[in-house]
């Protein structure tokens, strides 16, 4: 079983490598619609991304009013 | 098509479709890529009618308001139906906003109704103000089993075996209180008549009609005006189908375009725009050789249809590309937000069509569209048949305020007389946006007059309703605006809202309060913040109420200060 913060760590892994920004760069308590530049369908891609590694499944809903990297890893974590 | 003048209201309308029907398919309902509902016209109705039946037996009737907050799915419309069935005005809530703004706006409408999803209902459940803002008959869609549903009622058991009355009403009757804005200050219920509706439907239909087998596919929240018309009166009046589509995962929506070989699909900008982004990738994605084949085609293609679009021609030309959209496209519809003229030649010169258009809820719907005689990627396109559009006090370069007078614009804001005779006078609509019409009768958008932005995804920003995050900021006072309103721009990208601030004396703008300032600005979801604040050290003009008197006070910044004193944050 990961901890919160081994998934928070893999979520940043995740998104540095999906978006091709540079690891270093992110940290959880980011906002990652302004940190990546991103919009709403391009942060249900990532989440598709991240639905393949952890193997799981996470319904939209759940993603409505996140946007930090730190709220998010919590919605995975409470389905892993 | 149902002939629409014989009918007097949405339930009689489709009444008629599940009897004209009865074995075509009008609902397809899809998970990610598994389908989980198909449901004929006639199966539609058996669902439908132990719902009005058992709404009925509670004592719901006509002129009884109904609220229903839920994702895009089957439910949606069966609730629907049954609630026009049965006489009722449906209040369509948008699923998208906090537990807080829905139970605002559940309460203004005086819905003695609620349906809505599970998940929704657990966050409602938990928030302050829930207990006093409860309705008379609350349905959960969907609830686990054990789950607790707080004394609410299991949507798919409450049903009553009788056959439900038939509840006429006329045209001039309502039949939705669709917010169109107002979560967190003054709400605009636009009532709209069930002659707006049919009216709106007819003139649709006769630009982009629909028959049994088309399939419209269905992304655009249903509380929405566009698809409430385009994703379920105007198919069902029809005979068509519509597919619900989940999730909005941009894969699952390329992928249901083949699996489901669709028709129609109405979209915002902002997926559009998305579309774009991942043909294009595919397209870079390509070797040289392929690339060069590619673009060869594309601009036979453009060469070919620029009078008009040929379907057929398209078809064969760039086969590969419209099989990645099912085979079946003839139209895609955007609107709801401005859409860059280059995205839309993108698809045009690929032989897609997007039909670019402009609307507003209060207007019921689209007052324009673009009908590609020819195309016009500058323009969102002619009036609708019935509409009138009209520039008023236009300046030397002809440009001023839209204004529309049209059988589908709403009846009033709900309880708000005085917003109702400021906003339709003398039986126009003031739209507050900017426009001009050209000598080929299409409207072309400049900007807006209204204190107003409106994001790629089609969502109107009022200000007023995003400052109750701010309550309580350790300034002196404070105001939201849009940009534009400031500082007007002929353009309608990349609006932005800011923040006018008058720090508490001796204090300057520090560190502290602008970190106060960003942890409040996260709590608003990501399209509702502001992006900067500009520093006013003079009072605010106010009304002998304390109102800020906010066309005063943007007079004095404009003239003032200038864009670049907006301090990012």
């Amino acid at each position: 079983m990961r901890t919160i913060e081994q998934t928070t760590g893999e979520i940043l892994d995740l998104a540095a490598q999906h978006f091709k920004v540079p690891r270093a760069s992110l940290s959880p308590q980011d906002d990652f619609f302004k940190k990546l530049g991103i919009d709403s369908l391009q942060a249900l891609e990532m989440l598709t991304r991240l639905e393949n590694h952890f193997g799981i499944e996470l319904p939209d809903y759940e993603m409505q009013g996140v946007s930090d990297f730190r709220t998010l890893a919590s919605r995975i974590q409470a389905r892993l | 098509m149902l002939d629409l003048e014989k009918c007097d209201s949405l339930g009689a309308a489709l009444r008629d479709a599940l009897k004209r029907w009865p074995e075509e398919v009008c609902l397809i309902e899809a998970d990610r890529d598994r389908e989980k509902a198909r449901l004929t016209y006639r199966q539609f109705g058996e669902a439908a009618h132990p719902l009005a039946a058992a709404l009925q037996a509670r004592g719901f009737g006509a002129g009884d308001r109904a609220a229903i907050i839920m994702t895009n799915q089957s439910k949606w419309l069966i609730s629907a139906y049954a609630v026009f069935h049965s006489g009722g005005v449906l209040v369509p809530l948008d699923y998208k906003l906090t537990p807080t703004e829905q139970l605002a706006l559940l309460a203004h409408s005086r819905a003695s109704v609620l349906i809505t999803e599970y998940p929704i209902w657990r966050a409602l459940m938990q928030t302050e103000g829930f207990v006093k803002r409860r309705v008379h008959i609350e349905l959960v869609t969907e609830a686990p089993a054990g789950a607790d549903l707080g004394g609410a009622m299991r949507w798919e058991d409450f049903r009553a075996e009788r056959e439900p009355a038939f509840v006429p009403r006329k045209r001039s009757d309502w039949a939705c209180i669709v917010y169109s804005s107002g979560t967190g200050g003054r709400p605009k219920g636009c009532v709209m008549t069930h002659e707006n509706y049919l009216e709106q439907c007819q003139s649709l239909t006769r630009l982009y009609p629909f028959w049994p087998g088309v399939r419209y596919l269905s992304i655009l929240p249903t509380n929405h005006a566009i698809d409430f018309m385009v994703g379920f009166v105007g198919p069902f009046v029809c005979g068509a189908a519509v597919v619900h589509l989940r999730t909005l995962r941009p894969e699952y929506v390329r992928e249901a375009f083949k699996r489901y070989k669709i028709t129609y699909m109405a979209l915002v900008p902002l997926v559009l725009k998305n579309l774009q982004r991942g043909l294009q990738a595919r397209f870079d994605a390509l070797p040289k050789g392929k690339r060069a084949v590619l673009n060869a085609l594309v601009s036979t293609n453009r060469a070919l249809t620029w009078r008009r679009p040929k379907r057929w021609v398209s078809r064969r030309l760039l086969g590969a590309v419209h099989k990645e959209f099912g085979g079946e496209l003839r139209a895609l519809f955007v609107g709801g937000a401005f859409t860059e003229p280059a995205t839309l030649q993108f698809f045009y010169d690929l032989g897609i069509a997007v039909a670019n258009g402009y609307g507003l809820t209060e207007a019921g719907t689209a007052v324009t569209l673009n009908d590609f005689k020819p195309f016009r990627p500058d323009t969102v396109g002619r009036p609708l048949p019935g509409m009138e559009v009209r520039i008023t006090n236009p300046g030397d370069d002809g440009i001023g305020e839209v204004t529309v007078r049209s059988r589908t614009v709403m009846s009033q804001y709900l309880d708000d007389p005085e917003l109702t005779a400021e906003t339709i006078v003398d039986g126009w609509l003031m739209t507050g946006d900017l426009g001009r019409v050209d000598k080929s009768g299409h409207l072309q958008l400049f900007g807006r007059k209204k204190n107003m932005i409106v994001t790629a995804e089609g969502k109107n920003i009022y200000p007023e309703d995003i400052e109750a995050v701010f309550e309580g900021l350790p300034v002196k006072e404070f105001c939201v605006f849009a940009a534009n309103y400031i500082w007007p721009e002929r353009k309608m990208v990349g609006e932005q809202l800011v923040m006018v601030l008058q720090p508490e004396t001796n204090r300057a703008v520090d560190e502290a309060l602008r970190t106060e300032m960003t942890i409040r600005n996260q709590n608003l979801l990501n399209y509702k913040r502001i992006s900067g604040y500009v520093v006013w050290e003079r009072d605010f003009p106010r009304t002998a109420s304390m109102k800020i008197k906010r066309v005063e006070l943007a007079e004095q910044l404009r003239s003032a200060l200038d864009r670049q004193s907006v301090k990012a944050i």
